[in-house]
């Protein structure tokens, strides 16, 4: 058998290999791209525990009202979205393309209102005077920790109300299946899984007393 | 079919209050006053329950075979203690020659 035969052997026989673990490539992708991803934040929430163990002076800015109201509103709003994305992943998968479709609308529109929330949040402690290397408090990297990590996130945010919108109305128009609604919402509720870090370690050991 | 669904909604809707339950129990904890690794602690304790839950049923982990839990999960925690324990290590060097004074 020549080289060249035996190379077109190995292919075929490659593409007809069973996908790993019985899950689709793409689903497989997915969950090591949000493994990869996962890695990222811990470094970084890592590096921001450091920072603050080492800073003497480190603030503790967050009062109740209106941060911590806020951050409970925005929490709810993000968990109550993995819901509804749940609810269009069920219908996706059940073949209800409508129902599918409406439910992924309302998990963007949520996310949506989370950003807001957050852009809000944001522009408050812009307003009392919270820039990337200052504020009034105490140590000056308390701007650059904070904005890193929940700007990252709220990047992450954002990115994915892109790619529900454009995987839904693809699905929509037939161009994409229920399984890729389905992988896309793994990415949506990794994005609430990565608050229930960014909450804790960023705003609530933070809270003035 | 419908039964199957719907006590499916009935686990999502019951994981979705624990997680917000979980995440109000944070709060409280914020404002006891506790010592500060304690309070970290006790805060990372609760989320990585949140993490959990979120993982194996909003994610649906454990409905998948379980060599992709195996391939994902240990190595995942694994990355990050490592990350955890050579960091902290690597400020040691910092006292060490040539960077000591």
């Amino acid at each position: 058998m020549s080289e060249a035969t035996t190379t077109m052997a190995g292919h075929s026989q490659a593409a007809m290999e069973p996908s790993p673990f019985a899950i689709p490539s793409k689903k497989l992708v997915m969950w090591l791209f949000i493994i990869s991803d996962a890695v990222t934040f811990g470094a970084i929430l890592f590096v921001y525990g450091y920072i603050k163990n080492a800073t003497p002076d480190w603030p503790e800015p967050f009062k109740f009202s209106p941060s911590i109201i806020n951050v409970m509103l925005m929490t709810f709003i993000l968990v109550t979205s993995s819901l509804t994305m749940l609810i269009a992943t069920r219908a996706a998968l059940s073949g209800d393309k409508p129902k599918a479709i409406r439910w992924t609308f309302i998990t963007v529109v949520g996310g949506v209102l989370f950003a807001l929330l957050h852009i809000r949040e944001w522009m408050g402690l812009i307003e009392e005077g919270v820039r990337p290397f200052q504020n009034p408090w105490g140590s000056p990297l308390f701007g650059a920790a904070f904005f890193s990590i929940t700007g990252l996130h709220l990047l992450h945010v954002i990115g994915g109300v892109v790619a529900l919108t454009v995987v839904a109305l693809g699905y929509k128009r037939g161009r994409y299946k229920g399984n890729d609604l389905e992988i896309w919402s793994l990415y949506w509720h990794f994005v609430d899984l990565v608050w229930m870090f960014v909450v804790p370690m960023v705003y609530l050991l933070n809270v003035a007393r | 079919m419908a039964d199957v669904e719907r006590s499916s909604m009935t686990t999502d809707i019951v994981i979705y209050l624990c997680i917000l339950a979980l995440a109000g129990l944070q709060i409280v904890l914020a404002y006891q006053h506790t010592e500060g690794s304690q309070l970290v602690i006790r805060m990372l304790a609760v989320a990585l329950v949140q993490a959990g839950l979120a993982v194996m049923f909003f994610m649906h982990l454990r409905d998948e075979l379980p060599g992709l839990r195996v391939a994902l999960i240990p190595v995942t925690i694994f990355v990050l203690l490592m990350m955890n324990m050579f960091w902290s290590d690597s400020f040691r060097l910092l006292h060490m020659r040539p960077f000591a004074k």
